[in-house]
């Protein structure tokens, strides 16, 4: 499975960070009262019986992934594995949902206990986390087009466009091999619909991506390839936890509970038995998969009547991530509209200090991604004590970020506001502050107004990004039920609407402040 | 009008030694003025003879390099560093001292009511009613209470030179300064301004008005000082000085506006 690399960074970071944040008081003492009652710590859990694990949930066939058939279900082996390590350690074990570049970064946080989303053991990986024993062994595997001659081996491979997935052992051996054709991608949907529509000669993927994204019109092919392990992650600072999920590993594989949970899921294969050796009994039929094929098949053949239907049922959850996006974004509107005034007040009449520090920060802050930003307030903050929930984080986040954008925009309109004006109030015996509050903000806020409404609009787009901070906004949704359905048109337009429903509001709202403030716009004053 | 000239003289305003440069550039020498309470006097001089900053000077718009300003019962000294201090003192005088601009200065965000009522309710703390009472019979006063409902972009030159003074006047001053105030208008919308001038001159009010326009200056004020270089060059009865100028620089530039 993917890596990305941005995760990568941020677990190098957040490797080293971990000293400090274990440093934190608060962090000592939960750890130290858990170990009380229990042999090993559980981070994020709420409760003695709480096992919270982590996993990204969009588009992760068969791994962790929601139920296309059960809407607000999870299923998935590595989720039934994780359910029966949580009976095994006399624990419920409770999904966390996480963006894949946020997953690691939470273990480090404490936010969870563990992370299970296919994750290669490789070195690199094992620099950042501990890992328990392999849960599950597999190779990759070509995908070609259905009735198509194609490459069947590695090396056959040779100038052919070949697609996978970033940061597997896929890609790697690729890249090994033929540097030039390699097409990297981020989600499994987008790489198998490639391949189907011609932008892809062939795919080389862990074998189960392969088994479950391959349809009617595809077929895997050749000989298996390369060898992967898959290990749950633990933070490095919890040897205890990472030893007893080890010793459940173990007891599950001897009951025979991990075999029958791949058997069901078509996952059984030579390689488990190598590794896990052969397993008594007749096989259980492989019924999760056949249900996962079926839904498929009733989906690709649905009726017009069916996938209305079906946008019915996304309606509650188009809903809910409306609120999510217009709660974060309007939250953070009002923090960017406050503070971008007073940080452009700081600099136009703020001592020098004051003057500097404003600049420095609108500087700072626009000179560096959001993204960026996002992530630090929430997985890095922490190190220096600051655990904020997602969602104060987004609002944050976001917040900070827009006020020094709508900070230069005060500045324009403070300047575009005549001499006179304050010359006029402090004649009339006002002092600075009243002239500022009453004659001078007042009209810098109507000339700002326009370009305010713009500044929204595009923040409101830019909540998306807090989907990394694990809040489920409208485009967090739309991945979501797109990559569960494989509806990247029906679902995309439901969401464009959202966000135009979300937007209006203010667009509307600024179009009478303008209307407001238009009478007065015009004259000049000289 | 003038008090004529009783043995208790009654200066309600008196600046002594004002002096001014700008990177270097000396722009007011010294200047010093007693003002009697009911005077009206213009200032006038070529352009750039500081004029204007002599003027913003006595409400501390300007702060003085030198000299100091006084008053009523307030006087503020020029100060090498301006400090908290000397702001609160200046606020105080400025209590004392209405303006008028050149380009009037009225806050395009209000209508013509609210630009009168603003200062003394925010300033004064005086109740909505009675700031109300007083904007509208100042208004009522220079003409404009058909158009206080409206913003001032709505109002012409001399409708918005009026409000403007009318706002100067809510604030109950004991002396209006005024900066060119009909250099923007033509001189039918000058007329307007004028007359309210002269009608505050026979109620009584001390008005100092920094003009171009001679006419005013010679029919309507009590005293005509003239400036030139940063230094009153003349002062005294406007009759005398445009009929008979007793300075070189005076005759200059009288003979120029012929």
């Amino acid at each position: 499975m993917k890596m990305g690399a941005l995760m990568r960074h941020a677990a190098i970071l957040f490797t080293f960070c971990t000293g400090l944040l274990c440093a934190g008081a608060g962090y000592a003492a939960t750890a130290s009262e858990r170990e009380v009652t229990a042999p090993f710590m559980v981070p994020g859990a709420v409760d003695s019986q709480d096992l919270p694990w982590a996993s990204d949930g969009e588009a992760n066939v068969p791994y962790v992934f929601h139920d296309p058939a059960h809407e607000g279900r999870i299923t998935g082996f590595e989720y039934e594995l994780m359910q029966a390590i949580g009976t095994q350690l006399g624990r419920n074990a409770r999904f966390v949902q996480n963006g894949w570049d946020g997953l690691i970064p939470g273990l480090a946080r404490g936010l969870y206990a563990m992370v299970i989303d296919g994750i290669e053991m490789t070195p690199e990986h094992k620099a950042a986390v501990l890992f328990s024993r392999p849960y599950y062994v597999t190779v990759d595997r070509i995908v070609l087009r259905k009735g198509e001659r194609g490459p069947m081996s590695l090396t056959a491979l040779h100038g052919h466009v070949v697609g996978t997935i970033k940061n597997t052992s896929a890609e790697r051996l690729l890249l090994a091999h033929d540097a030039h054709d390699v097409r990297s991608y981020d989600e499994e949907t987008n790489l198998f619909s490639d391949l189907k529509n011609g932008r892809l000669d062939a795919i080389l993927i862990d074998e189960p991506i392969a088994l479950y994204y391959t349809s009617n019109e595809l077929q895997i092919v050749g000989e298996p390839i390369g060898r992967v392990a898959y290990g749950i992650a633990f933070s490095k600072t919890n040897p205890r936890l990472r030893d007893a999920v080890d010793q459940a590993l173990g007891a599950l594989i001897k009951d025979g509970t991990l075999y029958r949970i791949l058997a069901r899921w078509n996952l059984w294969t030579p390689y488990m038995a190598d590794y896990m050796g052969e397993q008594a009994g007749p096989m259980p039929p492989p019924t999760a998969w056949e249900d996962y094929r079926a839904t498929m098949e009733r989906m690709s053949g649905s009726s017009v009547h069916a996938m209305m239907q079906r946008y019915v049922s996304f309606l509650p959850l188009i809903f809910r991530g409306a609120m999510m996006t217009l709660g974060v974004s309007a939250l953070a509107m009002v923090l960017a509209v406050g503070l971008g005034l007073l940080l452009a007040l700081a600099r136009a009449y703020g001592t020098a200090p004051l003057r500097w520090g404003a600049g420095l920060y609108v500087e700072v802050v626009r000179g560096t991604p959001l993204l960026i930003q996002v992530l630090f307030i929430f997985y890095g903050l922490p190190a220096f004590g600051v655990r904020l929930s997602p969602f104060v984080a987004g609002v944050l986040a976001l917040g900070l970020n827009y006020a020094a954008y709508e900070a230069e925009n005060y500045r324009a309109g403070l300047a575009s506001v005549p001499r006179g004006q304050s010359e006029a109030a402090i004649a009339l015996n006002m002092t600075h502050v009243q002239a500022l509050r009453l004659v001078i903000v007042p009209q810098a806020f109507r000339t700002v107004v326009p370009v305010m409404t713009n500044d929204f609009i595009a923040l409101i787009k830019d909540s998306s990004l807090v989907s990394v901070i694990t809040l489920t906004e409208l485009s967090q949704t739309y991945i979501r039920l797109s990559s569960t359905y494989y509806d990247y048109v029906g679902t995309g337009l439901l969401i464009a609407l959202a966000y135009l429903l979300v937007g209006l509001p203010f667009v509307r709202l600024a179009r009478m402040a303008e209307k407001r403030m238009g009478r007065v716009v015009g004259k000049g004053h000289h | 009008m003038r008090q004529g000239y009783s043995e208790l003289t009654d200066l309600v305003l008196q600046a002594t030694g004002i002096a001014k440069s700008f990177g270097g550039h000396e722009i007011l020498r010294g200047v010093s003025l007693d003002v009697e309470r009911g005077e009206l006097i213009s200032i006038i001089g070529p352009s750039g003879c500081g004029k204007s900053t002599f003027l913003r000077c006595l409400n501390f718009l300007e702060h003085p390099d030198e000299g100091t300003v006084r008053v009523e019962d307030v006087t503020v000294a020029s100060a090498r560093h301006w400090r908290r201090s000397d702001e609160v003192q200046a606020h105080r005088l400025r209590a004392h001292v209405g303006m008028v601009f050149q380009s009037f200065n009225l806050f395009p965000h209000r209508t013509v009511l609210e630009n009168v009522m603003l200062a003394p309710m925010q300033v004064k703390r005086i109740g909505e009613d009675e700031a109300r009472a007083i904007a509208c019979s100042l208004l009522e006063k220079v003409g404009l209470a058909a158009v206080k409902e409206r913003y001032p972009d709505r109002l012409s030159g001399g409708q918005q030179q009026r409000a403007a003074i009318a706002r100067a006047l809510a604030m109950k001053p004991s002396v209006m300064l005024y900066d060119e105030p009909t250099s923007a208008l033509d001189p039918e919308l000058s007329e307007e301004v004028l007359s309210v001038m002269r009608a505050l001159d026979r109620e009584g009010m001390t008005q100092l008005v920094v003009t171009h326009d001679m006419r005013f200056a010679r029919a309507a004020s009590d005293r005509v000082l003239f400036l030139e270089a940063g230094q009153i060059v003349e002062s005294g009865d406007p009759d005398v000085i445009f009929a008979n100028p007793r300075e070189p620089g005076t005759r200059r530039f009288l003979r120029t506006l012929l």
